[in-house]
């Protein structure tokens, strides 16, 4: 179960990408909010969750999934869809409420759709795991070795959309891979004071499926489980569900005060980044410094043309407000 | 229930089943889950017969788990599945609401309509059997409010059939309703109008096509489902007074077939609307509304409605009774109208 060179160096990229992604939103987002924060305004208006840190989780397993493997993602959902292969200007799009936007600038950040890989995403905290678990129906079905990933953060560990959902793909064995991102808050609220064990992989027991834990965000280890973790949903062998303790860099939107965090916290995370980490590990690979630059060259460039396609295109005729709701 | 030849005639629940095992032959990705779906065959039995002729793996008994397994049909049909899936009773909704309201509704839209979801939400609605608060609702307004749903409620073994044949091949998602009452089950009220006229084979009756089932030139009386039988009850005890009732079968909430009402009402010039849903922002008060904005000049008198007085549903037989519009009290307002 080693990665290979060229797979580490797809999830170095994709993890560049994801973080520079992010950082840039970071700066778009503050446009026309200052000298007075207005949630509602600038180039890029409404609520803001942005995954800066998250990235292991979202590689980890889309490196080993194919484009008719189906990804739901919660409202913290770019680094999911940039693992999964989203259309990046289009995406982009959408976030500034473009007509060249994945949903026309209907959706917005927390709502992308993109068929063409099998993404999606909602604002809604684990509503997202039951359709994954009907995509997997679908994949079962269809006699198709498809798997389904349901990406929630760990608070939604204790919805019962996630406990439902667990159990009906169990019963149904299905293709399931639910991936729980504990980065330690649910908005303000801490693990140890919302959720009743201290690990969520305890809770596959009461499913009967296996339960992996990846600690201290690790994308190698991440890669890793993710591994068997798909084999065996795509083997027919049923759902698994993985929990890896990750990290938010950010507030849970853009504008959070952050007053729950601990003196120092970010600085102690900072230190363990994944991105830092996973960039010595390539070194220790001999990977030379001017390839390593040349990928990161190479994502950021892709990032930049996506924001500025996005920037570029038009905002929706206000006809466009009133298709779409039918087929 | 054998009859002349070409007149087979079948309840409201078998109606329903043959449409849906038509459309399994006809269609690999047509298939059916929800609670007691399968052996059962539907509590109000819908499903009869299905589980024989398919099997478990498109007839799908399901969890006690309505966010679980409606939230697996709107993953399912956005994957090109065409999942029928059934809430036991409508009043149930609200263990499951955030997956139809937020999802099932919006995701076609908020997608700029790239994600299809073509899926059918089959759920039991209706009162008058002492089932009370939490199993007697129709709440069509409810689901009716919000865009992006399709929402049909048939009245007759024939339409049951026709529209659920057409709300499965219809690919937006569909809240497909069915009057426990109307279902023509032998342990429920025995009604004549339980059982019906229905061809064998396949046909189609359009979503959103309301239907003049009787005509008249006096008053207009719109209903659904179980109102719109009362209202025909009530018509002939007009026509006996010598009032002409027209009465609307509005089969289809939305889309919701306004011309077919503006049209009767051009003609009778009064308008009673009634419904077995709640008064406050219903049925009634969005046809009230259509009417009063179109056709405003076209009513000798002012619209009057009929409908549950914004109170839970009671237990108790006289209580129900009361607060669910009768024959009687259609004919009573029906009548007044007339002779304003």
């Amino acid at each position: 179960m080693s990665i290979s060179l060229e797979q580490m160096k797809w999830m170095y990229a994709t993890m560049v990408k994801i973080r520079y992604y992010e950082e840039t939103m970071v700066t778009a987002y503050a446009e026309g909010k200052s000298p007075v924060f207005n949630i509602g305004a600038g180039p890029v208006p409404g609520e803001m969750h942005l995954a800066a840190g998250q990235e292991p989780a979202a590689v980890g397993i889309c490196a080993h999934l194919r484009k008719e493997d189906t990804v739901t993602a919660p409202h913290r959902p770019h680094h999911h869809a940039i693992a999964k292969g989203v259309d990046l200007k289009r995406m982009t799009a959408e976030i500034f409420g473009k007509q060249s936007g994945l949903g026309k600038g209907k959706g917005g950040h927390m709502h992308l759709f993109d068929p063409e890989v099998k993404f999606s995403c909602g604002g809604i905290v684990a509503a997202g795991i039951p359709h994954a678990v009907g995509a997997a129906l679908a994949a079962k079905m269809k006699k198709k070795d498809w798997v389904a990933v349901a990406f929630v953060g760990e608070g939604a560990a204790n919805s019962g959309a996630f406990h439902e959902s667990l159990n009906l793909a169990a019963v149904w064995k299905l293709p399931l891979i639910v991936v729980i991102e504990d980065n330690a808050y649910g908005i303000s609220v801490p693990k140890k004071v919302s959720t009743a064990v201290a690990s969520n992989v305890e809770r596959a027991k009461g499913y009967g499926i296996p339960g992996f834990s990846v600690r201290d965000n690790d994308p190698r280890e991440m890669y890793q489980i993710s591994e068997q973790a798909v084999r065996h949903a795509r083997n027919g062998e049923g759902p698994v569900l993985i929990e890896i303790e990750t990290y938010r860099y950010l507030g849970h939107f853009q504008g959070d005060p952050e007053l729950y965090r601990e003196k120092n916290e970010l600085n102690k995370l900072h230190e363990k980044d994944p991105v830092i980490r996973l960039k010595s590990l390539l070194e220790s690979e001999g990977v030379v410094a001017s390839d390593i630059a040349q990928l990161e060259a190479q994502v950021r460039k892709e990032v930049d043309e996506a924001y500025d396609f996005a920037r570029k295109s038009e905002y929706p005729t206000i006809e466009e407000a009133l298709l779409d709701v039918f087929e | 229930m054998s009859t002349s030849i070409g007149k087979r005639l079948l309840t409201g629940n078998k109606a329903l089943a043959e449409a849906i095992a038509l459309e399994m032959e006809r269609d690999d990705h047509v298939f059916v889950m929800g609670e007691d779906v399968g052996v059962y065959g539907g509590i109000f039995g819908a499903t009869e017969g299905l589980f024989a002729k398919f099997g478990a793996e498109r007839v799908r008994d399901t969890p006690i788990s309505e966010t679980g397994f409606i939230g697996a049909a709107i993953g399912a049909a956005a994957e090109g599945m065409r999942p029928i899936v059934e809430l036991m009773f409508v009043d149930f909704f609200g263990v499951c609401m955030d997956q139809i309201y937020n999802h099932m509704a919006k995701i076609h839209y908020m997608s700029g309509g790239h994600v299809k979801l073509p899926m059918v939400l089959m759920t039991a609605v209706g009162g008058g059997y002492s089932d009370a608060a939490q199993h007697s609702q129709t709440l069509y307004a409810t689901f009716a409010h919000m865009p992006g749903l399709k929402v049909v409620a048939p009245a007759t073994p024939y339409d049951l059939k026709g529209m659920m044949i057409a709300a499965i091949r219809d690919d937006n998602p569909v809240i497909f309703m069915f009057h426990k009452t109307l279902q023509g089950l032998g342990w429920m009220d025995q009604l004549d109008y339980s059982i019906g006229v229905v061809p064998e084979g396949s046909y189609t009756v359009p979503l959103g096509q309301a239907k003049v089932v009787r005509e008249g030139t006096d008053v207009t009386i719109v209903g659904i489902q179980m109102m719109m039988h009362r209202a025909v009850e009530a018509a002939k005890q007009l026509e006996a007074e010598g009032i002409q009732a027209e009465v609307i079968d509005l089969r289809s909430l939305v889309p919701l077939d306004k011309e077919t009402i503006l049209d009767s009402v051009r003609k009778t010039h009064r308008l009673l609307v009634v419904d077995e849903d709640y008064l406050s922002y219903g049925m009634t008060a969005e046809i009230a509304a259509v009417v009063a904005q179109e056709a405003l000049y076209d009513l000798e008198v002012p619209i009057a409605r009929l409908a549950v007085p914004d109170v839970p549903i009671p237990y108790s037989r006289p209580l129900e009774q009361a607060i669910i519009p009768s024959v009687e009290a259609i004919f009573t307002a029906a009548r007044q109208l007339v002779q304003m």
